[in-house]
C-alpha cells in the first residue's frame, strides 16, 4: 500500500471523528502487523472489499470509546446494539470514503460486527496488514487495513 | 446537488411534505430524525434495506426520501429506480459513504435528486434538505 492510498485512510479517520465526534482524532503511526493477530478491541466492524482491491478493512474500539461517540451523536439509548450497529458504520464510512481516491471498483460489502472474540476477525492468507492507531479523548482504537 | 427550480409561491412555501428515512443503521436513521430541523417536513416512516423500503413506500408514498446505498437484501440504487417507477415526482436525497463522483452521478441519473456524502453534521443534512425542498417549489 502506497503512502497516498494509506493518506486515503487516515483522512477517513480524522474526519469522521471531527464530524460525528465533534472532536477530531490524532492518528499515531501506522505500522504492519507481523504476526497475523489482528488488534482487537471490545466490538469490531468488518467490511470486504472486492474488485480492483481484495482484503479487509475493519475499526475496532472499545465499548467506552462507543458509549461517548454516541452519545456526542445525540444518542440516548447506549445499548449494546447500537454500539455494534456504531462500529459498523464507522467501517462502512471510513472504507466508502475511500472510494473517493480509489473509484468505484473499490467495492465493499455491508459491515459484519463482531463482539470480542479476535478468532473471528480472520485476514487475507498472504495480504500485509497496516495497523492505523486511533486516539479520541482518552480512549484508543484501530482502523486495520489489509488489502492485496 | 443537482436539483430542478422554478418559481415558488407563497402556497408552495406553506407546503408540509411527508418523508422516510431508509438506512440499514438504526443509529443513523435516529440521527437523521433527531437532527431534521425542519418544520414543514414530517418523518412518517422508516426502513433498514431498499426492499422494505419499497413496500413502505407502495402502501404509503410519502413526498421525501432519504436513502442509504449501501445495504442488503436490496441496495439505494435499485431501490430510487422503483421509488421513481411509483412516484415520479418523489424527492430522493441520497446519504451514503460511497463518495465517488461517478456514484454520485449513478444516484441522480437513476432519479434522486441530491447527494449527501456520510459523515455529515446537522447543518449539513438540513442544507441537502431545504435545497430538495426549494427544488419542489
Amino acid at each position: 500500500m502506497s503512502d497516498a492510498e494509506l493518506a486515503t485512510f487516515v483522512e477517513g479517520t480524522t474526519r469522521y471523528f471531527e464530524t460525528i465526534g465533534h472532536q477530531p482524532a490524532s492518528v499515531g503511526s501506522p505500522y504492519l502487523v507481523d504476526n497475523g493477530k489482528p488488534t482487537v478491541h471490545e466490538f469490531t466492524g468488518m467490511i470486504n472489499i472486492a474488485g480492483k482491491r481484495r482484503g479487509v478493512v475493519y475499526f475496532t474500539a472499545s465499548r467506552s470509546m462507543l458509549t461517548v461517540l454516541l452519545m456526542r451523536m445525540g444518542e440516548t439509548e447506549l445499548t449494546e446494539e447500537n454500539m455494534a450497529d456504531l462500529v459498523g458504520e464507522v467501517a462502512n464510512t471510513i472504507s466508502g470514503n475511500a472510494r473517493r481516491d480509489y473509484g468505484t471498483d473499490f467495492m465493499i460489502s455491508v459491515p459484519q460486527v463482531t463482539t470480542g472474540h479476535a478468532d473471528q476477525v480472520v485476514l487475507p492468507d498472504g495480504a500485509r496488514s497496516i495497523v492505523i492507531p486511533i486516539n479520541w479523548r482518552s480512549h484508543a482504537a484501530h482502523l486495520v487495513v489489509c488489502l492485496e | 446537488m443537482s436539483v430542478v427550480t422554478t418559481a415558488s409561491t407563497s402556497k408552495d412555501i406553506s407546503r408540509r411534505f411527508t418523508m422516510m428515512i431508509c438506512d440499514d443503521s438504526n443509529i443513523i436513521r435516529r440521527k437523521i430524525e433527531r437532527e431534521l430541523n425542519i418544520d414543514r417536513l414530517e418523518v412518517v416512516a422508516s426502513a433498514a434495506n431498499g426492499r422494505i423500503a419499497v413496500e413502505t413506500f407502495t402502501r404509503q408514498p410519502v413526498d421525501v426520501v432519504t436513502m442509504d446505498i449501501t445495504m442488503p437484501e436490496m441496495d439505494g440504487i435499485e431501490c430510487v429506480k422503483k421509488l421513481v417507477q411509483i412516484k415520479p415526482d418523489v424527492l430522493i436525497l441520497v446519504i451514503s459513504a460511497l463518495s465517488d463522483k461517478a456514484t454520485a452521478i449513478e444516484a441522480l441519473k437513476s432519479g434522486a435528486n441530491g447527494f449527501l456524502c456520510k459523515p455529515f453534521s446537522d447543518w449539513q443534512l438540513t442544507e441537502a434538505l431545504e435545497e430538495l425542498l426549494r427544488g419542489a417549489q
